[in-house]
């Protein structure tokens, strides 16, 4: 009896403990990169950090305007979203409304074999194939721009933005679109005159949270994008990514406790509260949706 | 004598190999209210779903025999389903308002036949919201969220969205299911109503409220049509034994 009670207790203590180990790691990594970042600001004004327009931490002339990277990032972000979001939603329509469920049950493991492959992968598919294709339609295009990453990772975050917003029009009750027929409504009408907007609020979050993983991605930009960190909006040049500049820190000999290693670290702040951000607005929309309709 | 709206003739109904409507004939008449009882899984949802062929959206369903809408079989080649349900609209068992205003509801079904005219619209949202009985209680919100209404609200909100097209009948799948009784008073004497103007076809699991409201009654049971006739023929003298067990509650 009390051996039983001692273990059901030992049991308890182990999960809570691993439990707790996820919490200390994120919270430590909390720790150093607020740490790092205060560093960082101690040499560096935040407003030259926030509003400068040169990024040269590993020239001479050392220079932490942070706007390159931003528009960078963006760029390729914004290009990616063109490319996933249209086609995400469309594809989940076909999926959820007109596909027959056995064309589904197909389709859709083979669309998840996109999500499996490294992104590594992905990276030299851009930097390899789609770059020098474009060219020949583009002419004027670099070898490494921000277009082709761009639309790779358009693809790349496809099955994410599908399945996102395949939850969404899932989560529209059936009696809506029952209540639309009912009316006379044709299947296009029902499609995008009740479930769309009905799935309104879901698919916003869906493109947050693709918005999100976007700019978050790596590999990809760090091969095929280039290593230019200039304030441009120009999608045919070459451009730097918060992520691409970390990896370019990270691997190259710089040594630490100095103002360019401190550097990732704030840029790495920067990148996090604005994924954080994205997330939280999503989760907020995602529960409004669920509520809607509970 | 009235018109005959729905002459039914010899209806099957199968979902793959389940027989849910089993030769069936009946008919609706102009502008009476027709409830249709019997207890759960008797195949009355699935006959009214025929009438305005929403069952054509089921998968594996099968039709078999004839429905004549004023002479015409609905399910001839040449029958279009789209315009069929904008003269027989359908009313369902949970109020199902699209997330929009009160006032995009009603005029859904205006709007999806290119009918954009403001003026037109406010008009006949108004007046259908009116027929609904619903008017005076959301006339000053007609453009916030129909979800904000209560469920009687809503089930006469989805009245009124059925109305604002005109239709000929008017199909309800158990509209008082979800509704407590001071609502669902409000809607059966709203259906007293409407069958000046409109015919009625009720799908409905309560006894009391199929006698209060009915000109002619059906009492469905397993899949076939045990009886049919006018209220006090089912209710007071029924000729089957099963109707009369039926109808005093001695089974459902």
């Amino acid at each position: 009896m009390s051996v039983s009670k001692s273990n059901e207790r030992l049991i308890q203590w182990t999960f809570a403990l691993c439990g707790a180990v996820s919490i200390f790691v994120t919270l430590g990594i909390f720790a150093v990169l607020f740490w790092e970042t205060f560093h960082f600001f101690q040499e560096v004004p935040l407003g030259a950090f926030l509003f400068g327009t040169k990024w040269t931490p590993l020239f001479v002339q050392k220079q932490f305007g942070i706007l390159p990277l931003i528009s960078g990032t963006l760029l390729i972000a914004l290009i990616a979203m063109i490319i996933a979001l249209p086609l995400g939603i469309s594809i989940a329509i076909f999926l959820r409304e007109y596909a027959s469920s056995h064309l589904r049950r197909t389709l859709k493991p083979i669309l998840e074999i996109l999500a499996g492959i490294p992104t590594i992968v992905y990276g030299y598919f851009a930097l390899l194939t789609v770059t020098p294709f474009l060219q020949k339609v583009i002419p004027e295009l670099a070898g490494f721009n921000a277009l082709s990453p761009g639309i790779v990772m358009g693809i790349m975050i496809l099955p994410l933005s599908v399945s996102l917003s395949d939850d969404a029009i899932h989560a529209v009750p059936e009696h809506l679109r029952m209540g639309a027929y009912a009316l006379g409504a044709k299947r296009l009408e029902v499609v995008f005159r009740v479930v769309l907007p009905a799935a309104m609020s879901g698919i916003v979050s869906a493109g947050i949270l693709s918005i999100s993983r976007a700019i978050g991605e790596t590999m990809l930009v760090t091969i095929a994008a280039g290593m230019r960190p200039l304030l441009t909006l120009n999608p045919l040049g070459p451009v730097q990514t918060i992520t691409a500049y970390i990896v370019q820190v990270s691997l190259g000999d710089t040594p630490t406790g100095t103002l360019e290693y401190s550097s990732i670290f704030a840029v790495a702040t920067v990148l996090f509260l604005c994924t954080f951000f994205l997330n939280t607005i999503a989760q907020r929309l995602r529960q409004s949706f669920q509520h809607m309709y509970a | 004598m009235k018109q005959i709206t729905l002459d039914i003739r010899s209806l099957h109904v199968y979902y793959d190999s389940f027989h849910a409507v089993n030769n069936v004939s009946m008919t609706i008449l102009e502008h009476t209210i027709t409830s249709i009882i019997g207890p759960s899984g008797c195949g009355k949802s699935s006959f009214l779903r025929v009438m305005n062929r929403m069952n054509d959206l089921v998968p594996h369903a099968r039709i078999m025999g004839e429905v004549l809408f004023r002479g015409a079989n609905i399910y001839a080649k040449d029958m279009c389903e789209i315009e069929l349900r904008r003269r027989i609209g359908m009313v369902f068992q949970k109020p199902n308002p699209f997330p929009f205003s009160i006032f995009d509801n009603v005029a859904f079904g205006l709007r999806i036949q290119k009918k954009h005219n403001k003026t037109f619209l406010r008009e006949r949202v108004e007046e259908s919201l009116r027929r609904a009985a619903l008017w005076d209680e959301v006339y000053d919100r007609l453009h916030q969220s129909a979800l904000e209404l209560s469920g009687g609200q809503q089930q006469r909100l989805c009245i009124a969205r059925a109305l604002a097209i005109y239709p000929d009948i008017l199909l309800m799948d158990e509209p008082c299911a979800s509704l407590d009784p001071k609502a669902t008073k409000r809607i059966e004497e709203l259906l007293e109503k409407l069958k000046e103007e409109i015919t009625i076809v009720i799908v409905t699991h309560n006894m009391q409220q199929a006698r209060r409201i009915s000109d002619y009654v059906a009492f469905f049971h397993t899949g076939e049509l045990v009886e049919w006739g006018t209220s006090e023929d089912i209710f007071d003298h029924p000729q089957k034994q099963l109707t009369k067990e039926y109808t005093q509650g001695l089974f459902g």
